[in-house]
C-alpha cells in the first residue's frame, strides 16, 4: 500500500466505487418515469393479441354463440418438444396444454375439439384435464366416436368408448358429439360401425336425453357415404357436419388425391340445408403456412405484417355457412396468430379471393404429397417413419432442394441437403427403403395417399441421387 | 536444416496417412490415397515394382530415409519418442544390434507369409499395425468429435457435417490394435525405435540394403570430440560414439545426431566406403502382449420376443394413432463360404495379398466390411449385410487397398461380379409368417434377379414368393439387408470362392 501522500490527488479506490454508486442511485431515479410507453417487449410492431374481439357464429338448431376460431386437439405439444421419434417421447406436455387452453379462454375460444384416437389416445384425458379448471358454461366441448378398429364395432364397446370420452373429458354431457371420418371404409364401414350395431340410433337417443347437444359426422373418403348421410337429414336432423375445406380443395380435391371431393361441393350440399360447416385441415395439415418461397413472397406483397397461414384461416372463416374452424395450435405462437386473425375476422375481398385462386393452381404443379402429419397410418408394423418421409420430402420440394438433374445449378448442394437431411429427420431403418408394400396402411390414410407407391417413388428418387443416376 | 526437411516430411505424411483412416467420406483418398500404396510391404504384395524398384533406390541412395519420412508406424513411434525425451533428455545408449532377433523374426515372417498364416504377417507388419491403431482406436474419437459438430450444424442448419454412426466393429481387433498401441508406445517410450530394430520385418529387409547407402553420416574423428551426445540422441540406438562407428543397418536417417553435435564432426555425405556392421547380441524384452478375446458378434442382444409379437400386430387392430414400431437387429446369419469384396478375385488370392490394415474397413461407407475374428483369417476384412449393403456405384474398397487384396475395379465391372448369391430362408418369410405382400428384395435387387412368383404353382394361391436367378444374382446384398424379417433373414447371400463375371 503505498503512503497517504500518494494518494491524496488520485481517486483510489473507495472513491470510485462511492461516485459509482452514487450515480446509479440518482440516475435510475431519473430514468424511473421514462418507461417507453409499448409495455409489451415482443410484438411491438404488430402491436397487443386482441382480447374480446372475437368473432362468433350461432347454431341454428342449439343457439350456441360459437368463435369462429376453434381449438383442434390432435396436434398436442409434448414434453420431448414435439420430436416425436422414441415411443417415450410422446408424453403430453400438459403444463403447456394447460397454459394454451386458459390463454385461449381468455382471448374468447370456446370450441375445443377432440377425439379417442388422438395423441395415442391421451388428448382426451389432456383436454379434461385442462378444460375442468375452467366453469363449464365457459366452453363447448366436441369429441367423436371413433370406433375403427373392428373389435370396437361390437354396440358394447363403442357405447364404452363413448362412456369413456365422458370420463376421460371430466364432463356429464357432451356439447358436439360426431361419428368419425365416416367415408373411410365406404358403405361397408358406415354400417359396421354406426348402422347395424344400432349405435346411431343410440346417440340420437343420447341427444333427447341432454347429455348430447350437437350431434353431427366428419367427413373423409368415399362421396357415397356423405350423400347417404345427409339423405337421412330430415330423419336425423344433423346439427353441424366437419369437412376439410381450403384454398386448394375448394377446386382442386382431386389434384390434390383423386378420392377426395371437392370442397365446393360438399359446403353447398350443407348450405343448401342450413347445417352449419365446422372446418378441418383449413391449412392442409400444414402445407398451407409453407409455402414455396416465390408463391410466399405474393402473399406477403399484399399485406406484408400478416403470416401465411392467416390467408388461409381467412379463406375459411369468410364462407358464411361455416360454424368454427379448427386449428391445431400446438405453440402459443400459432394460438397468438390465429387470435389476431379471427378477433375479429376480416373476411377475404374478391381479389384476394382471386389472389388464392392462383395460389392452389400453382401449387398442384408442385409433386407434393397431401401428407397432413395426423398419423393416423402409424405405427407402420414395419418400423418405417411414414409421415416424417413425407415431411422431409415435402420439405425439400418446396425448399427447391430437389434437384432434376446433375446440371442444375444448386446441384451438390440440393444433393446434399436431400440425402444429409433425410438422415436427420428419419433413423436409417425407418427410411422408404424399408416399405415392403404389406398395404395395411393405405387405408387408414384421410388424405387417400397411396402409400406404398408414394414411397417407393421418393426412395427411388434417393436411390438416383445416391448412385449418382441423376 | 536436414532434421528440419526430415521433420516437416515426417509431419505431413503422418497427419495424411492418419487421415486416410480417419476420413469416413472418402474424400482424402482422391488426394493422398498413394500415400497408402508407397508403403513397402503392401507395395510388396501388390507386385508393385515400380514402388518397390523405387524404395529400394532410395534406400540405397539415401538409407533407411523410408523408416523416417513414410512409414506411419515409424513416425508415431518418432512422435512418442519426442514427448520422452521432454521428460528426460539424451535418453538414449549405444546397444548392439539384435541381429539373431532380426533375422529369426524375418524368417518367421517369411514362412508365415508363404505358409498364408495371414493373421501373423498382419500383426507384425507395422503400416498395418498402424491402421489397425488409427481404426479401431482413435477413429471412434474422431468420430465422436464430428457428431458434435454435426450436432451443432444441424442447429445452423448447415449440412457442412453429418453425423457418422459410431461402431466398434471386433472387439477381439480392438484389443488387439489396444496391444498393439501400448507396446508400441512402451517400446519408443524407453528405446525410441526399438521395435523398428527388433521385430519390424520391413525395418530388417531394409536395413540390409541400407548398409550399401551411397548418402552415410560420418563421423570426422578429427573434429569430433567424443562428448557422446550423438550417441546419446540416436533413436536407434546404432551410434557408437567410442569407436566413432555407426551402425548403418539400424540407422533410420533422421538426422537428429547431425543436429545435435556441436563440432559438426558428424556431416551427412556420399561415398563409397562401406562399414561392417558388428554383430554382438544383447537380451531384451520383447513384449507385444497378445490377448484374443472370444468374442462372436452374435453377443448381439435381441430385446425380448414379446416386441416381436407386438411389431407384428395387424393394423387393422390398433385403436390410438401414432408412435413407431420397436425394430429389431439383423442377427448375422452363418455363412457357408465367406464373402469377400468384388475385385478381389478369389478368397484364396485375398487372405494371401491381404495385410490386414484396416484401410477398406475405415473406408466402406456402407457398415460392410469389418475384420474377422476366425483365426487364420483374423483381423482380415469379411462383409456381412446387416448395417448395409455393397451399393453398386460404391468401389471405395478397391481403390484405397495398398496391398492388392481387392484390386481396382470399376463400376461397370462391379456390377457383374458375382461374390455369391442370395438364398432364400422359406420359415423366416413375413409373406408365410405374417400373411403380408412383401417383395422388397425383388424391388431392390439391382441386378434383377429376383422376382416374386406365386408359392402354388396351381397360381390361385395369392401369396407371393421371391426366387432367386443364381446366374445374374452378383451378391450385393440389397435383398438381405432391406429384408424385413428379423431378427434373421429370410434372404442372405453366400459367398463364392472364386468370382466370376455374369
Amino acid at each position: 500500500m503505498s503512503d497517504k501522500n500518494k494518494n491524496s490527488n488520485k481517486l483510489g479506490r473507495r472513491g470510485f466505487l462511492k461516485i459509482l454508486g452514487g450515480t446509479a442511485v440518482v440516475s435510475s431515479a431519473a430514468f424511473a418515469g421514462f418507461k417507453p410507453k409499448d409495455k409489451e417487449r415482443g410484438g411491438i410492431a404488430l402491436g397487443e393479441v386482441p382480447k374480446g374481439k372475437m368473432t362468433y357464429r350461432t347454431t341454428p338448431t342449439t343457439g350456441d354463440k360459437v368463435s369462429v376460431l376453434g381449438y383442434g386437439f390432435m396436434r398436442l405439444p409434448t414434453i420431448a418438444g414435439n420430436s416425436a421419434r422414441e415411443n417415450g417421447g410422446n408424453e403430453i406436455d400438459q403444463e403447456a396444454v394447460n397454459a394454451l387452453t386458459d390463454y385461449a379462454l381468455e382471448h374468447g375460444v370456446n370450441y375445443f375439439d377432440t377425439s379417442p384416437a388422438y395423441c395415442q389416445g391421451r388428448s382426451e384425458g389432456a383436454l379434461g384435464i385442462a378444460l375442468s379448471r375452467h366453469p363449464r358454461d365457459k366452453y363447448f366441448v366436441a369429441t367423436k366416436l371413433s370406433n375403427f378398429a373392428p373389435n370396437t364395432w361390437s354396440r358394447e364397446a363403442s357405447i364404452e368408448m363413448y362412456h369413456n370420452s365422458l370420463k376421460e373429458l371430466k364432463v356429464d354431457y357432451l356439447d358436439y358429439m360426431l361419428l368419425h371420418a365416416i367415408g373411410l371404409g365406404g358403405m361397408d364401414a358406415l354400417h359396421g360401425r354406426y348402422l347395424d350395431n344400432g349405435i346411431l340410433d343410440f346417440l340420437i337417443e343420447e341427444r333427447k336425453a341432454g347429455r348430447i347437444r350437437n350431434l353431427g359426422f366428419s367427413y373423409h373418403g368415399d362421396i357415397k357415404v356423405f350423400d347417404y348421410l345427409l339423405s337421412m337429414h330430415d330423419e336425423v336432423k344433423w346439427d353441424f357436419v366437419q369437412i376439410q375445406l381450403n384454398y386448394l380443395d375448394w377446386n382442386y380435391a382431386k389434384e390434390v388425391n383423386p378420392t377426395n371431393t371437392n370442397a365446393s361441393y360438399l359446403y353447398d350440399e350443407l348450405e343448401k340445408r342450413g347445417i352449419p360447416s365446422v372446418i378441418m385441415e383449413p391449412l392442409l395439415g400444414g402445407r398451407l403456412a409453407k409455402l414455396p418461397d416465390y408463391l410466399m413472397g405474393k402473399l406477403k406483397q399484399q399485406r406484408r405484417d400478416n403470416s401465411i397461414a392467416s390467408w388461409a384461416f381467412r379463406y375459411a372463416g369468410s364462407f358464411p355457412g361455416v360454424l368454427t374452424v379448427l386449428s391445431g395450435m400446438t405453440y402459443m405462437e400459432h394460438l397468438q396468430d390465429n387470435i389476431r386473425t379471427y378477433a375479429p375476422l376480416e373476411p377475404l375481398s374478391e381479389k384476394e379471393n382471386d389472389l388464392l385462386e392462383e395460389t392452389a393452381k400453382l401449387m398442384i404443379e408442385y409433386p407434393l404429397v397431401s401428407c397432413t402429419g395426423c398419423q393416423y397410418c402409424m405405427p407402420c408394423p414395419y418400423g418405417i417413419d411414414i409421415p416424417s418421409i413425407f415431411l422431409h420430402y415435402n420439405r425439400c420440394v418446396s425448399e427447391n432442394n430437389f434437384p432434376q438433374s446433375s446440371q442444375d445449378e444448386n446441384y451438390s448442394r440440393a444433393r446434399r441437403a436431400f440425402l444429409v437431411g433425410y438422415d436427420r429427420t428419419v433413423p436409417k431403418l425407418r427410411q422408404a427403403d424399408h416399405c415392403i408394400g404389406c398395404d395395411q396402411c393405405t387405408h387408414h390414410c384421410p388424405q387417400a395417399i397411396k402409400i406404398p407407391a408414394e414411397l417407393e417413388r421418393i426412395d427411388r428418387y434417393a436411390e438416383s441421387l445416391k448412385q449418382g443416376v441423376i | 536444416m536436414l532434421k528440419k526437411i526430415r521433420t516437416i516430411s515426417a509431419i505431413i505424411f503422418l497427419a495424411l496417412i492418419t487421415l486416410l483412416f480417419l476420413d469416413f467420406t472418402g474424400t482424402i483418398h482422391s488426394w493422398f490415397g498413394w500415400m497408402a500404396k508407397i508403403q513397402f510391404f503392401p507395395s510388396l504384395l501388390a507386385l508393385n515394382f515400380g514402388i518397390i524398384t523405387f524404395l529400394i533406390l532410395i534406400t540405397l541412395l539415401f538409407g533407411r530415409i523410408y523408416c523416417s519420412v513414410i512409414c506411419p508406424l515409424g513416425l508415431f513411434q518418432d512422435g512418442v519418442s519426442k514427448v520422452a525425451s521432454k521428460r528426460k533428455k539424451n535418453r538414449f545408449f549405444f546397444s548392439k544390434a539384435m541381429t539373431w532377433l532380426r533375422y529369426t523374426v524375418l524368417g518367421l515372417f517369411v514362412i508365415a507369409f508363404i505358409g498364408g498364416f495371414g493373421s501373423f504377417v498382419a500383426f507384425l507388419e507395422p503400416y498395418s499395425a498402424f491402421g489397425r491403431i488409427v481404426s479401431n482406436i482413435f477413429a471412434p474419437v474422431y468420430q465422436g468429435v464430428n457428431n458434435l459438430l454435426a450436432l451443432l450444424a444441424e442447429r445452423v442448419d448447415s449440412y457442412a457435417f453429418y453425423e457418422k454412426e459410431i461402431w466398434i466393429r471386433s472387439v477381439a481387433t480392438f484389443s488387439v490394435a489396444a496391444a498393439t498401441l501400448a507396446g508400441i508406445v512402451i517400446l519408443a517410450w524407453r528405446g525410441g525405435r526399438t521395435y523398428c530394430n527388433t521385430l519390424c520385418p520391413v525395418g530388417t529387409i531394409l536395413g540390409v540394403i541400407s548398409q550399401f547407402s551411397y548418402f552415410k553420416h560420418r563421423i570426422d574423428v578429427a573434429k569430433c570430440n567424443s562428448c557422446g551426445l550423438c550417441a546419446r540422441n540416436c533413436k536407434a540406438s546404432c551410434i557408437d560414439a567410442k569407436s566413432h562407428t555407426i551402425d548403418y543397418s539400424r540407422c533410420v536417417s533422421c538426422f537428429n545426431c547431425i543436429e545435435k553435435c556441436r563440432k559438426e564432426a558428424i556431416r551427412y555425405t556420399p561415398g563409397i566406403r562401406q562399414e561392417k556392421p558388428e554383430l554382438q547380441t544383447e537380451p531384451e524384452k520383447v513384449m507385444v502382449s497378445e490377448e484374443q478375446v472370444d468374442s462372436s458378434r452374435r453377443k448381439m442382444l435381441t430385446i425380448a420376443g414379446a416386441v416381436l409379437a407386438t411389431s407384428a400386430i395387424k393394423a387393422q387392430e390398433k385403436k390410438v394413432d401414432g408412435g413407431l414400431a420397436f425394430i429389431e437387429d439383423k442377427k448375422i446369419p452363418k455363412r457357408q463360404t465367406a464373402l469377400v469384396p468384388a475385385g478381389s478375385q478369389s478368397i484364396r488370392n485375398f487372405t494371401r495379398q491381404c495385410t490386414g490394415c484396416q484401410l477398406c474397413v475405415s473406408a466402406c461407407p456402407n457398415n460392410v466390411l469389418r475384420p474377422s475374428t476366425g483365426l487364420v483369417t483374423f483381423m482380415q476384412p469379411e462383409m456381412s449385410y446387416e448395417r448395409g449393403y455393397c451399393r453398386p456405384e460404391c468401389t471405395k474398397c478397391s481403390e484405397v487397398c495398398p496391398a492388392g487384396a481387392i484390386t481396382r475395379v470399376s463400376v461397370e465391372d462391379k456390377s457383374s461380379t458375382q461374390i455369391g448369391h442370395a438364398v432364400w430362408i422359406e420359415k423366416n418369410c413375413v409373406v408365410l409368417t405374417d400373411g403380408v405382400s412383401c417383395g422388397n428384395c425383388a424391388r431392390h435387387c439391382p441386378a434383377g434377379a429376383i422376382v416374386m412368383i406365386e408359392k402354388d404353382p396351381d397360381g390361385f394361391d395369392s401369396a407371393k414368393i421371391p426366387v432367386v436367378n443364381t446366374e445374374r444374382c452378383i451378391g450385393c446384398g440389397a435383398c438381405e439387408n432391406l429384408c424385413p424379417a428379423r431378427p434373421f433373414s429370410a434372404i442372405y447371400v453366400e459367398g463364392h470362392n472364386m468370382h466370376r463375371t455374369v
